[in-house]
Parts: structure tokens; sequence; C-alpha cells
């Protein structure tokens, strides 16, 4: 179940109206508009909300997606690579999220260092074809992950700070 | 140019090179260096009962009148993706039967972690899944022809390659396989595999086993006739587990060889009484692990699917059905009570109150005792709750740097 502050950064993050994947020719770039705009959208809000944590970017055909994401914990930031790549069932299916430097970390994985997601993830995704974008993804299944798993990663020494991070 | 995917593949392929050579070399330290377990190929199944002969038994079924034409099984070409806990026995099955032809698919490679499962050995840790399969698989039965895919089916263009091998990878080539086996292990492969087979109009079975380990399903997809994957939420075999004691936290799935062992076998017995036809075929068979329970049903194609395929394939169906000479009424199954109760303690929104709770939930299909859907979906959601987004005259290149410049 979302918690309060997650419920209000989604409802801030505009929807998307084109139903259309990667296989689609003209109606995916349409797509990818709609995309990048609600993603520069929710950057925007969690920048003047403080709470900027992640970046995205992908292949000029956006298949293919990699960014860097991040985590402030007594006060120092855990930074990570991410990558997904769009499956073809887009928007019907989300893709999966990976980390790859955490796989075999957490049990809260799958192999490839893809994020296990919670049960109410996936009824959420199907129940808002196609509305919810790449930003949702973030916003519902990456941001509440990290805050669950990488407290948790630290506690148990299994990531350390990088110094070079420490000017956050 | 050779992209970065490119590299990584070759790297994965050379690495694979490598465990085999020194596999083989320890295979010969052992074994002196000789082939003396494997087999010649055999031309003819013969029902001829010598310790030699590996189809004896599989003949008897022919002598004992349970199937027509044994030898037909040579004739058939299976596609299985997924060569995982499920899929690797169903591949191992299907080879000791004589099928004709495996097409393998999957992108994983094989680990320690897998040891709990069966098939694979520790030795082939390492090596991709659908290579150490052949291997093992080859030496079983070199009868089977075999061809191996090592990646991902979901990503563009692997999906469209996995196409062409599904609608042209017959025993004879450029025939379809007969059938397409989903034994994967998650919801957007099942879909990559409805969208295909939708729109090949390709006969298919699914499989599946739940992350708790404790049941799991088989089904059988005719497209346009039987409903596809996309028209139903995904069905669920009910545990019976008082949800509150399920604890989820900190574990992603379970897994257990006798749960998969099981589905793998009503599988490859479904695949056998459909392609050599005897029985009758089950369009859904649970497995209810915790109550020994095995729960059937059949559920025809949904006319408004979200997939429009399945709405095309269900036309064609509709066409030839009505062309076809009336036959005798066939009985169907009647469909068993509506839990109207949430009895089997689906709880699934991230919705907050109840009320919220009722108007995020959809209708429930009418589904015998101990099937259930993993959820259910609102019919037409009035307006969306939230502003979509704005329209721009920026071009998809302009909106990319001006995210890359955040
Ligand atoms: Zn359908």
């Amino acid at each position: 179940m979302a918690d309060e502050a997650t419920r209000k950064a989604v409802s801030e993050i505009p929807l998307l109206k084109t139903n259309s994947g990667p296989r689609d020719k003209e109606l995916w770039v349409q797509r990818l508009r709609e995309e990048y705009l609600a993603l520069i959208k929710y950057v925007e809000n969690n920048k003047s909300a403080d709470n900027d944590w992640f970046r995205l970017e992908s292949n000029k055909e956006g298949t293919r997606w990699f960014g860097k994401c991040w985590y402030i914990h007594d006060l120092l930031k855990y930074e990570f690579d991410m990558e997904f790549d769009i499956p073809v069932t887009y928007p019907a299916t989300a893709p999966e999220v990976a980390i790859p430097e955490l796989d075999g970390k957490t049990a809260k994985m799958y192999r490839g260092g893809k994020i296990c997601l919670t049960d109410h993830f996936k009824p959420l995704w199907a129940r808002n074809v196609p509305k919810f974008g790449l930003a949702h993804l973030m916003a519902l299944g990456l941001g509440p992950w990290l805050a669950v798993e990488i407290p948790d990663l630290i506690a148990k020494g299994l990531i350390q700070h990088k110094e070079q991070q420490n000017n956050s | 140019m050779a992209t970065v995917e490119e590299l990584k593949l070759r790297v994965r392929e050379l690495e694979n090179e490598l465990i085999k050579c020194k596999q083989k070399r320890c295979a010969e330290k052992d074994a002196g260096g000789s082939q003396k377990h494997y087999r010649q190929r055999i031309e003819k199944m013969s029902a001829e009962v010598v310790d030699s002969n590996p189809y004896s038994r599989l003949m008897a079924l022919k002598r004992m009148g349970i199937v027509e034409d044994y030898e037909r099984i040579r004739s058939f070409s299976v596609a299985v993706v997924g060569v995982g806990g499920v899929g690797s026995v169903t591949a191992e099955m299907l080879t000791r039967c004589g099928i004709g032809k495996l097409i393998l698919f999957d992108y994983d490679k094989v680990e320690l972690a897998n040891m709990n499962r069966l098939f694979f050995q520790p030795h082939q840790a390492g090596l991709s899944k659908v290579e150490a399969a052949e291997h093992t698989l080859r030496s079983i039965n070199p009868d089977v022809s075999f061809e191996t895919h090592n990646y991902n089916i979901t990503t563009m263009d692997n999906f469209t390659h996995f196409m062409d091998r599904i609608s042209h990878g017959g025993l004879q080539e450029g025939k379809p396989v007969d059938l397409v086996l989903s034994c994967v292990d998650n919801f957007e492969a099942r879909m990559a595999i409805n969208t295909a087979c939708n729109e090949l109009g390709q006969i298919w079975m699914e499989s599946g086993v739940s992350e708790n380990a404790v049941s799991g399903h088989i089904q059988l997809i005719i497209p346009g006739e039987t409903a596809c994957f996309a028209c139903a939420p995904p069905l669920v075999v009910a545990a019976n587990i008082d949800e509150k004691t399920l604890k989820r936290d900190g574990v992603c799935a379970a897994s257990l060889p006798t749960t998969m062992g099981v589905v793998a076998g009503i599988l490859v017995q479904n695949v056998l009484k459909y392609l050599l036809g005897f029985g009758s075929v089950s369009h859904y068979l649970g497995y209810n692990a915790m109550q020994d329970f095995f729960p059937t049903m059949s559920m025809k194609a949904n006319p408004q699917c979200d997939d429009h395929y399945c709405r095309k394939q269900q036309e064609e169906y509709k066409r030839k059905e009505a062309e076809r000479p009336k036959q005798e009424v066939v009985v169907v199954e009647e469909a068993q009570v509506v839990h109207e109760d949430n009895e089997w303690g689906i709880e699934l929104v991230s919705e907050v109150t109840e009320e919220e709770l009722q108007a995020a939930s959809g209708p429930k299909p009418d589904l015998p005792e101990g099937i259930t859907v993993a959820y259910t979906i609102p019919e037409k959601v009035n307006a969306p709750a939230g502003e979509m987004v704005e329209e721009t005259e920026q071009s998809l290149e302009e909106l990319m740097s001006q995210m890359k410049r955040m």
C-alpha cells in the first residue's frame, strides 16, 4: 500500500494518452514524447520538493533506458546505475527495472539485478494502462523499493558509501 | 560496428566455449577419452523389446491401444520458451519421448542457486541454460533435433526473430512449429508469447508455478477459440493460505522441485494427448499443493480482449464455425458459483480506504472453485483522476536533450 507522500507525488505526474508500444512506428514516437514530458515534469516536481532522486535517458528509439538513481541516508548519498528495456508488450506490461550492481546482495531481486516489485504494483499498473508511464514506474516501483532496500543493505554492511559521492 | 549488446553476447559465447572445453577435458580424463555412453541415432522407431531399444515401452502404448500411432511423435516440432525449473524438465520429457524437434529459448545462465530444481547439474554453472540443456538432451536422445536461442524474447529485435522461428521452425524448415510451450516465470514474457501467438494464430500452452511454490497451472490457448493470456487478468490457483500468515517481506519467490516437476508433468501429458490424439486435452488444469486439489475449467476468448489480434482471431474462428457442418451438441461444463465474497483473500490495491478499494475493483469472471484471478480491473473509469500531459511543439529530440540537461 502506497504511503501518502507517494500518492501525492504520483497524483502530480501527468497521465499519458497514447496507447502505443515500441512495435508501432509513428504512434510510438508520440508515446515517447509523452513519456519524456511526464518524466521532465516529475523530475521538476521532485526538484522543487527537494527530493530529486533519479535521472533517465534512452537510446534514440526509446527502447533501451539507462540512468542513475540515488538515495540519501544519514546525509550521505548512495548512487546506483539503473537500466531497463521496453518490452514489446509495453505499456500493457511495465518494464523490469534493474540495478545490476546490487545483483546478489538482496533477496528482493530477480536474476540480473531486476528489482522485485510489491504485489500491489502489477494490479495498479494493469488498471492504469495506458495512462501510467515510466515516471509512474519510477514513483511507484523503484522509489519505494530503494526506500526499503537501501537502508537495509547499508545496515547489513552490504553497500558502502563511496568517498567521491560525498558532495551531494 | 558491433554494439555493446553484440559484444556482450560474443563474450558470453566465448565463455561458454571455454567451460565446454574444460568439461570435455575432465570427462576425457574420467572416461579415458571414449564416447561409449553415446548411442547411435535410430532411423525408425521399433516396438521390439530389447535392452538397447529406448522406444519399446513407448511403442507399447500402441499395442495396448492407448495411442493409435506413437511414431507420429517424431513429426512434431515444439518450442519451449524458458528453460528453468519447469521448461528444462519439460524439454527432457519430450526428448525422452522422442519428439522430432525442440527449439529452446532462454537468456539466462545456469547458477548454483538453481540446484534446488531438477535437470541442471553443478558442473554446468556458468553455461547458458539453452546450451547446457542441449548438451544433456542430445546425449539422452540423439534422434531429436535441437535449435537453441540465448536471448530475451521480450525486447524488440529478439521478438521479431522469435516470431520468425515460431512461424518457420517446423520440422520441415519454413513450416510453423506444432506447439509453443510457455515455461517462463514472468508476466512480460507470457504477454510477449501471447502477442506472438495471437498474431500468428499459433496454438500454445501456458504453464506456471506460483511465487510461493505451492500451486501451479497449465492452460491450452487456441487463438480465437479459448481465452488468451490477455482475455482476463492472470488466473491463479487459490492456495487457500491466509494472507496474514503469508510473509512476503524479504524474498521475491520460493521454489520447490516437486511443484515444478508436477507442473512439467501435467504440461507434457497435455502436450502428448494433444499431439498424439488420446484422452481429453485440458483447457485449464490447476494444482493446489496445499490441499492436493486439481481444479479444471474451460474459458472462451473474451470479445472485449485488449489484444486486437485476439479479437481478429475470434472473428476468424466464428466464420469457420459457421461454415462447418453442424455436429452433435457438445456438452459444456457448467460454470460454477461465483464467489461474491473475497474468500481467497486477494487484497491488492494501493488504495487506502474501503471505498477506493471498491472503486478500483472490477467484475470477477465466472470461475470454478479453486481458481481465481490475480486481480480485477474496473470497467471503463469515467474521467481519469489527474491531468494529462500537455501537448507541446517540442520534438522528441528536443525533449530528449531537455531531459539530459536536467
Ligand atoms: Zn484475448
